[in-house]
């Protein structure tokens, strides 16, 4: 009997580890024979912990799981209160286009020959049979963007640093993934750690780098390890190494955590942590791409970028490029959370509107109450109202509606949500993270703190004044942290200008 | 109970060693050593810098740029509770209070007895599964009062 109980980090917060000695000890008093798979999550986080037992029609999906619900899977299965039926013939898993997150809650996530049987190396395999400069068109051609936020073309950036000449280059992962209501990052480095080591790899042939680092967050401590054990499997199969696949040209890789700092998620900032700096923006230009870590020519991508990579390479170009909307070509792995009925991660191509999202696949709120705001793209992205719900999820649409689409992640608020308490929230959160070096963020922040407190005691004469601080820290900041502050900020006194005044504050109270 | 001194610097060197030849090794070095000591031992800095031909003012201006590194030994267990907005968005505002008021301490302090260090943490990435916790590095997801009280009873 092979039964999978995810050893995704949400599966675990919800109970994994409990059900999975479950199953092995009831098997145990059955004399069943058992073999345990910890898998990576499918994404539906509401029915974590969902265990999946291999049957000759499919894998059998239960869940959500508690330790009662474990021996009457030793039962007739079909029969138990928990069962979901077939796992892949879910609608939430029909409705999906998974390039990027194929593997992820499938297959073994540390076993490469696994791997291997669901298409992995076959991008590695084929970059290492062409010519440098064609492995960075054919990712440029696919239309890929980065994934973590800004949406810069990837291939442009890898063209840079492929053209530039220096002794040492550099891929540098942003697996920071800081942002409130975001954990793709996460949920790919532990359920298919493989396929980022495969990207990165692709990405040190193509620019000639020959090391790599992933900088990641020292509140992911099982993406950690899991990145760790990979890294190792694949140095010991001659995946990484002097020869990549016995091609005679060298890339190896590391993990580095970082320390409990969200700046650190720019990526100039995540350098200077990288090279044992405290975690300071740096003013661009010089680009990463000419000068990033130790001053030499870095190629820096998100998680999700890099991990889209092997799929581009292996099915090729266009046939990426084919999925999506407008200039936003091929999928997005959505994460779609907080007061959320059905939470997960959800990979589809660019183009669903924000209400499909939120109604129709997120089901509206857990606490049955209705939708007031949602924040898309993290703690420095808008929060749309209602009325915007017909925005179609793509970088352009999001920036047209004074928002941003970010590393896509969704928190949605009922509305009990109090906006004015999340504004002074987004400028609190900017006033504890700033780097400090440039005064709109670091003097700004504090100061948009005390005007919202201002506004919040009744003095309206305090909203130009917040309007007036959001446009110098948008136009006036080094980095996004102070320069998109504003969004949130601006979001809610723009869509929600009713949580804004005394009248509302008189009747909270 | 104090540590002694020299105790320390034998493994900050050991630390120090294991580190050679690493590129941008200072957040590592700081890592190891809070994970043997529990915090960053003041002793520790000025032998990091001479090590890595550094000053002092950097060391402790990296040290303490980051949430992470402690100069004063926590209480047996961390607690720490996401703050951020998802969580927010299920409740966190309210677990926050609960979990002061229960333990009578604020956001960075210990407990009287020594046993529970209460932190704020933006982001534990189990946003769908909010509000969100995590004690000595076990991870918990949709937190509630109950919870809360059970992890008490369990970190006295």
């Amino acid at each position: 009997m092979k039964i999978y109980v995810p050893g995704d980090a949400a599966a675990k917060a919800l109970g994994a580890d409990d059900v999975a000695r479950a199953v092995v000890t009831e098997a145990a008093a059955r004399g069943v024979e058992v073999t345990v798979v910890r898998n990576g999550s499918r994404g539906m986080i509401w029915l974590e912990p969902l265990v999946e037992i291999v049957t000759d029609q499919g894998r059998m999906g239960f869940g959500p799981m508690l330790v009662a619900d474990v021996p009457a899977l030793f039962g007739d299965a079909e029969a138990h209160p928990k069962a979901l039926g077939l796992v892949e013939e879910l609608p939430w898993m029909k409705r999906q286009t998974r390039l990027t997150f194929a593997r992820v809650g499938v297959i073994d996530p540390l076993s490469l020959a696994e791997y291997e049987l669901h298409h992995g190396l076959k991008g590695l395999r084929r970059a290492i049979a062409m010519e440098p400069a064609a492995i960075v068109q054919e990712v440029t051609d696919s239309g890929l963007r980065g994934r973590g936020g800004a949406g810069f073309p990837t291939g442009i950036k890898w063209k840079t640093v492929h053209d530039a000449q220096a002794p040492q280059k550099y891929i540098v992962c942003n697996a920071d993934e800081g942002d409130s209501a975001t954990f793709a990052d996460r949920m790919l480095m532990e359920g298919d750690p493989f396929t980022l080591v495969e990207g990165m790899a692709i990405a040190g042939l193509a620019v000639g780098a020959t090391k790599g680092y992933i900088y990641t967050r020292s509140e992911y401590p099982d993406a950690v390890s899991q990145m760790q054990k990979a890294i190792e499997i694949a140095r010991a199969a001659g995946v990484l190494g002097a020869s990549v696949l016995g091609s005679g040209r060298a890339f190896d890789m590391e993990v580095r955590v970082g320390a409990g700092a969200y700046v650190c998620g720019e990526e100039t900032s995540l350098l200077n942590s990288l090279e044992g700096k405290r975690g300071v923006v740096r003013a661009k230009p010089p680009l990463p791409a000419l000068e990033g870590f130790m001053g030499r020519p870095t190629v820096v991508n998100n998680v999700i970028s890099l991990a889209s990579v092997p799929v581009i390479m292996d099915r090729g170009a266009a046939f990426y490029k084919h999925f999506g909307m407008g200039r936003s070509h091929g999928t997005m792995a959505l994460q779609i959370a907080g007061n959320v009925r059905f939470g997960g991660l959800f990979e589809t191509a660019f183009g669903l509107s924000l209400g499909e999202i939120v109604d129709d696949i997120g089901g509206g709120t857990a606490s049955g109450r209705p939708v007031k705001a949602v924040q898309v793209g993290g703690p420095l992205g808008a929060w749309f109202p209602r009325e915007l719900f017909d925005t179609p999820f793509t970088y352009e649409d999001f920036a047209a509606k004074g928002g941003l689409i970010g590393h896509a992640g969704l928190t949605i608020a009922d509305d009990t949500v109090d906006m004015l308490k999340m504004a002074r929230f987004a400028m609190e959160f900017c006033a504890i993270e700033s780097c400090g070096k440039c005064t709109p963020c670091r003097i700004g922040a504090v100061r948009g703190v005390e005007t919202l407190d201002r506004i919040g005691g009744g003095d309206a004469s305090g909203i130009p004044l917040l309007t007036d601080l959001c446009e110098t820290m948008k136009s006036g900041s080094l980095c996004a942290l102070g320069g998109f502050t504003p969004y949130p900020v601006m979001s809610a006194l723009t869509h929600f200008p009713d949580d804004f005044t005394a009248t509302h504050k008189e009747a909270a109270e | 109970m104090p540590l002694d001194e020299s105790a320390v610097l034998s493994r900050v060197n050991e630390i120090l060693a294991e580190h050679n030849g690493m590129e941008g090794p200072l957040l590592p070095i700081l890592h190891a050593i809070q994970e043997s000591f529990g915090h960053v031992p003041q002793a520790a800095l000025p032998v990091i810098a001479q090590h890595l031909t550094l000053s002092r003012a950097e060391v402790h201006g990296v040290m303490s740029f980051y949430h992470d590194f402690r100069e004063q030994p926590a209480g047996r267990h961390v607690l720490k509770l996401c703050r951020a907005e998802a969580c927010q968005s299920m409740g966190a505002d309210r677990m926050a209070e609960h979990a002061q008021r229960r333990f009578g301490i604020e956001w960075h302090e210990t407990t009287k007895d020594g046993a529970v260090t209460l932190e704020p943490v933006f982001c534990l990435g189990l946003c769908a599964c909010a509000p969100a916790a995590m004690v000595d590095g076990r991870l918990v997801g949709r937190l509630d009062e109950a919870r809360l009280d059970a992890l008490a009873e369990e970190l006295r």
